[in-house]
């Protein structure tokens, strides 16, 4: 058994891994051990997705036949340098959420749950990790479903500590599976034209076919149905309720990982399966996909203003944050797509910190944040708060933070295509975006707390993996060269050929 | 010719049928359970869709016999949808376990009611809050 053995094997172990070690987790009655499984399985998955990335990275595409059937006929997972990014990010994420997830499931959730609790985690990191690297279109659609089934399971759990996350679940539930279902339809017509499934195949026999309405169709429907995962505006109005109703765990893992899978498969689709079709993709990006992203950022941040709940004002601005990553997708340019990636990475970790402090502040205090219960945070739970700080100056994109590279490479980016107007906008919604931020800063930091107020506790099992989410915050805002150059490679293996 | 078209096209006229008819009870029904049958429905007219796909006019099920005359169906599409059913099953099972849970916890599945009663819970505030708040008023005065 030779390393490069492994290496070719690691990408169904990726997805088999946490699959497996989801139904043992189900049966384990001790949550300490079932925790202790998970954070194993998803923290093999980390490794493996750095190996896989330390692989690609250098050039090579990852090529792993299900049952070896050979593709266009079997199923195929392809890892190439974005795919390899993502997974490091999703998992990466997912390990640190993990390590914090023990004590806020235990408090959070009931003692018989914790097991099934776990089982969906595992079941939500194989789903997307297999979402991520598939390459074959239905079984696309399969993971799809598998994350997102598993996700709605993760979302009702948070009914023991507020029941309104019942209807929130049921609304994904709904929602998710109409996209999913307009992702399938695209499918079927694509596949009507062309008779394959295999992502590769389809790329190479689409521009063959002269029958473009079909294929516009398909591209419609299947562009449709993934947008409303990724929840991009407007199709984004499951994921405030989602994230925010939520038990405290389910919100950072969420938050950090859930939409970024689908964000990828949208650039997937359109920048590599629809790649022959430059005018198509081209008119698609900049009629919709650009003015979508604009004004999701605009509206995500201006509901954020007005939102005193601090879970929820995180989710609307998670709309806004996705907004710049599709804005940087749409430029499709090299440099565009970069920027969204390099966005994917930092926003997963500036949006898992901030929902990781709000999770330990709920967790001290046993009840939701919202804007009054914060008064004087950062005199009470100083370490939480100076964490929170850290990752909040992150999201407005202040310099020596990640998220000032994110912002510094999509205006470059858009620089490049003279187009002044999205840079103005790209400015000035990083404005906006401080005014809630500030907002919770002043209330934590400026105002004194109430003399009566009961003393808070804070758990280093929470805060030790938030310091390292803010650590990591400060790290990629100062040496950004990890992220930059897997962005660049991510983006090169995926319009490196087309544009 | 045209009755002859429709009637070629009979499947897929009924696909965009249930998909429409699907999509609108999903948007317009208030009740959750009918929300879950609605979108059971457009589930599948896409299941009927792929199936169509796959028939040919006259073809056989795709088992290989030593006569090349023999026209067969396309099996992909029909397996593809037996996975697309077991996802639908899913989907509508964990959709009616939590509309059990939400009858338990707010006493009704009509959307808008849910809407009157969330914004109850929204009000709800277990007395450590309370107490928070009291602390703030004193604070001012």
């Amino acid at each position: 058994m030779t390393a490069s053995y492994l290496i070719q094997n690691l990408p169904a172990l990726l997805v088999a891994i946490p699959l497996l070690v989801a139904a043992v987790v189900t049966l384990v009655p001790v949550p300490a051990f079932a925790w202790v499984i998970s954070l194993a399985a998803v923290g093999v998955s980390f490794v493996m997705a750095l190996l896989l990335h330390s692989v690609t990275m250098t050039g090579v595409r990852i090529s792993y036949y299900l049952g070896n059937w050979e593709p266009p006929w079997g199923i195929e997972f392809v890892v190439d340098s974005a795919t390899s990014m993502t997974l490091v990010i999703m998992m990466g994420l997912a390990f640190i959420t993990t390590l914090a997830a023990r004590h806020l499931i235990a408090a959070e959730i009931a003692l018989a749950d914790c097991g099934k609790t776990y089982a969906a985690w595992l079941l939500v990191c194989g789903g997307l990790s297999g979402l991520v690297m598939t390459a074959d279109a239905f079984n696309l659609f399969v993971f799809l479903e598998i994350s997102a089934l598993s996700s709605v399971m993760l979302i009702a759990m948070g009914a023991g500590t507020d029941r309104r996350s019942l209807i929130a679940a049921f609304n994904y539930l709904i929602i998710g599976a109409v996209g999913a279902t307009f992702y399938v339809i695209g499918t079927g017509f694509v596949y009507a034209v062309t008779g394959t499934l295999n992502m590769a195949d389809l790329a190479t026999r689409l521009p063959e076919i002269d029958q473009s309405i079909i294929i516009f169709v398909g591209f419609g429907f299947m562009i449709a149905g993934i947008l409303v995962k990724a929840a991009v505006f407007p199709v984004h109005i499951w994921l405030p309720a989602a994230y925010s109703y939520a038990p405290s765990a389910v919100s950072i893992l969420l938050a950090a990982i859930a939409t970024k899978a689908s964000i990828y498969v949208l650039a997937r689709l359109i920048f590599t399966v629809f790649g022959g079709f430059p005018e198509m993709t081209g008119a698609a990006l900049t009629m919709v996909i650009i003015p979508l992203s604009v004004m999701g950022i605009f509206v995500g941040t201006i509901m954020a203003i007005y939102e005193s709940d601090i879970k929820k004002l995180l989710a609307q601005s998670s709309i806004a944050q996705i907004g710049y990553i599709t804005l940087g997708f749409g430029l499709a340019s090299k440099s565009g797509v970069a920027a969204g990636f390099i966005h994917i990475g930092n926003h997963a970790l500036i949006k898992g910190g901030l929902f990781m402090a709000v999770a330990g502040f709920f967790t001290a205090m046993r009840n939701r944040v919202d804007l009054n219960s914060l008064t004087g945070m950062g005199h009470r739970m100083p370490i939480t708060a100076t964490a929170f700080v850290i990752c909040g100056l992150s999201l407005i994109g202040l310099p020596l933070t990640a998220g000032f590279i994110s912002k510094l490479y999509l205006v470059r980016a858009i620089l490049e295509t003279e187009n002044y107007l999205l840079v103005g906008i790209v400015l000035a919604s990083s404005a906006l975006s401080l005014i809630y931020l500030w907002k919770i800063i002043e209330v934590m930091w400026m105002q004194p707390a109430a003399h009566d107020a009961p003393k808070l506790v804070e758990n280093p099992a929470i805060y030790m993996p938030l310091w390292m989410l803010a650590a990591l915050n400060l790290w990629f805002g100062i040496d950004a060269n990890w992220m930059v150059a897997s962005a660049e490679a991510a983006a090169k293996s995926l319009i490196g050929a087309g544009l | 010719m045209t009755m002859l078209a429709i009637a070629d096209l009979w499947n897929y006229y009924v696909v965009i049928f249930l998909m429409m008819a699907g999509l609108f009870v999903v948007i317009s029904k208030q009740n959750l359970v009918k929300k879950l049958v609605g979108l059971s429905i457009f589930q599948t007219s896409v299941f009927l869709f792929y199936i169509t796909l796959g028939k040919m006019a006259g073809g056989t099920a795709p088992i290989l016999v030593d006569d090349p005359s023999v026209t067969y169906s396309n099996p992909l599409p029909h397996v593809l949808i037996l996975t697309a059913i077991v996802v639908g099953v899913s989907t509508t099972a964990l959709g009616l376990a939590l509309v059990l849970r939400i009858n338990e916890a707010f006493g009704s599945i009509e959307e808008d009611e849910l809407l009157a009663a969330k914004a109850e819970a929204a009000l709800e505030r277990p007395n450590r809050l309370r107490s928070v708040v009291k602390g703030g008023d004193h604070h001012d005065s």
